[in-house]
């Protein structure tokens, strides 16, 4: 895998690593421009955010950044078919309303997207639920359920489900365990987080 | 850091040649107000031009030449503010058709009297081509930024649509790229009013003794109902009695909102000219950029994109959440709009309790998000 920053979460690195050069970019939940200015300033991105936190949205301009503000529920539906090589949505799938219909605007929008998740089935979860008989509270789900964004959790096999069900195409896949990669067996079971790039079918 | 004295120049221009206007006419004699702030770069490029509001003027930070007041946007603009005076060259003109320096009713027609209702109707277009003639007197071939909130918005959305090569960045609050129907609305109130006071005389009461000052203060106090928001008039006012213990039975101004809104409009009176007032709100309500560019009828989003093809400036919409006369939708659309075009574009609501005057009040956000605008 290429380096890149050290200062990127995980998931964010390995975006950064695959996108191709001088790419348009569309960062669905790009929170404060971490990952935008990053593309911008190492890969010469042309890189566009949205934000649904106006303070966010804040320090991306700050970063001389262009960010709309706005909910991906309702507002990709603004944005014109093809219009980015790649669209990224990190961590934010479970926390959307309808991740259906949103994996479906980000790959009618870009012609890839990135989309990276907290897995559900990682067995320190399962071991919450079946041993303590609670919803999990770990380092990547540190929320306890009644105030959690995360509104529709999933496992890696369900995204791959949803991804063949909507008859996408899985390109590449990532797995994370901490900060470090870790190789696709039993990835299910062992990845605390995951990385997928989609294409159309 | 020592700082240059703030105020560098109050002036006014003359142009050299008439104005076209967007009516067909064209205007001689047309004289420009402004200030200029800080010292313009060898390369020309670092000039900011701020476009002031409705009833604005050029005293952008610098003491109001009739009420004395601080300049309406002092908070914003200086030395270490977030329009930077050390770093910036800014310019502030006074609006064609106003009445602080700049040609407008009240000035000298070409036979010396007063133009009233014979000065021609104009657009914010025709406001944007007087600071661009002002510019190239200036020497200033480019825009660093042009800034501008509410009616200043529209003119910055319109020297970036119709003269794309001198903006670098357009920064836009609290605006819309086509007036609503509920602004015309308030508006035509306010021109109502002013001509149906018989003291407005078909607009030809200069030097007469006599001047529309109640036509013109109702038309400032309904103007002013809508740049609050409810939550501040609840909480500046809520249903407390003026200087007495229980109402009237009478029509005096038994309470303090009423009291405030008489006193906003009396005292406007003193400041401004009625029919300046007539001509810069009826340039407001003609205001609609996809128009102004495509001719009738030409809507929608694509466009108001197209409007915009040939700038490569950088564009910034801020809209605050309690503004409800210039209400988010309008700056989120025309975002999108640009988004779609492919223009790099940000769009942000801020939080602010003060309705659609925020943009001209203490918003520590917004103080933040202009800054970091403009600062790369």
């Amino acid at each position: 895998m290429n380096r890149v920053s050290v200062a990127l979460r995980p998931d964010l690195a390995v975006i950064a690593a695959h996108v191709a050069r001088a790419a348009r970019v569309l960062d669905v939940g790009c929170g404060d421009g971490t990952l935008m200015a990053a593309l911008r300033d190492e890969r010469a991105c042309d890189a566009r955010g949205l934000e649904l936190d106006a303070h966010n949205a804040g320090l991306c301009v700050e970063k001389g950044l262009s960010v709309i503000q706005g909910d991906a529920d309702t507002d990709l539906a603004l944005y014109p078919d093809d219009s980015f090589d790649y669209a990224i949505l990190s961590q934010t799938l479970q926390t959307t309303k309808r991740p259906d219909l949103v994996l479906a605007e980000l790959l009618r929008i870009g012609r890839r997207a990135f989309v990276s998740f907290p897995n559900f089935a990682h067995w320190r979860v399962r071991m919450s639920l079946l041993v303590g008989g609670h919803m999990p509270v770990t380092r990547l789900l540190p929320v306890a359920w009644y105030e959690t964004p995360n509104i529709h959790h999933l496992t890696i096999a369900d995204f791959r489900d949803l991804v063949r069900a909507k008859g996408l195409v899985v390109e590449q896949a990532w797995f994370l365990k901490g900060d470090a990669l870790i190789g696709p067996a039993l990835a299910n079971l062992r990845a605390e987080h995951a990385v997928f790039l989609l294409s159309r079918g | 850091m020592a700082s240059a004295p703030l105020l560098t120049t109050s002036a006014a221009l003359d142009l050299a040649r008439p104005l076209p206007l967007d009516g067909g006419q064209s205007l001689a004699g047309v004289r420009i107000a402004y200030e200029t702030y800080g010292e313009l770069a060898a390369d020309g490029g670092n000039a900011i031009l701020i476009c002031h509001a409705t009833t604005g003027d050029q005293h952008v930070a610098s003491p109001h030449r009739i009420t004395g007041k601080p300049g309406w946007w002092a908070r914003m603009v200086g030395p270490g503010k977030p329009i930077d005076t050390n770093r910036f060259f800014v310019i502030c003109p006074n609006v064609l058709g106003s009445c602080m320096g700049s040609t407008g009713p009240a000035s000298p027609g070409p036979d010396g009297r007063p133009y009233g209702m014979r000065f021609p109707v104009i657009t914010i277009r025709d406001m944007a081509r007087a600071h661009v003639a002002l510019l190239e007197a200036l020497g200033v071939e480019r825009l660093y930024a042009v800034v501008g909130g509410s009616m200043g918005g529209m003119q910055a959305l319109s020297l970036a649509a119709n003269w794309p090569h001198i903006p670098e960045r357009v920064l836009a609050l609290a605006c819309t790229a086509s007036m609503p129907a509920q602004n015309i609305a308030f508006q035509e109130v306010g021109r109502q009013a002013i001509i149906a006071d018989p003291d407005w005389q078909g607009g030809d009461y200069y030097n007469t003794g006599r001047s529309p000052d109640a036509g013109l203060a109702v038309a400032r106090m309904a103007a002013h109902i809508t740049y609050l928001s409810e939550a501040t008039l609840a909480e500046k006012f809520g249903r407390r009695l003026q200087n007495r213990d229980a109402i009237s039975f009478g029509f005096g101004a038994d309470f303090q909102v009423e009291s405030y809104l008489r006193y906003q409009g009396s005292s406007f009176t003193g400041r401004f000219d009625a029919n300046s007032y007539l001509y810069i709100t009826r340039a407001m309500s003609y205001f609609d950029l996809a128009e102004e560019r495509f001719g009738p009828g030409a809507h929608g989003q694509g466009r108001l994109a197209e409007a915009f093809a040939g700038t490569s400036a950088r564009f910034c919409f801020v809209s605050f959440d309690t503004d409800w006369l210039y209400p988010t939708a309008e700056s989120r659309k025309l975002a999108h709009a640009l988004n779609a075009a492919g223009a790099p574009v940000s769009f942000m609501e801020l939080a602010a309790p003060f309705g659609h005057d925020s943009f001209l009040l203490d918003v520590p956000a917004l103080d933040r998000v202009i800054a970091g605008f403009l600062s790369r």
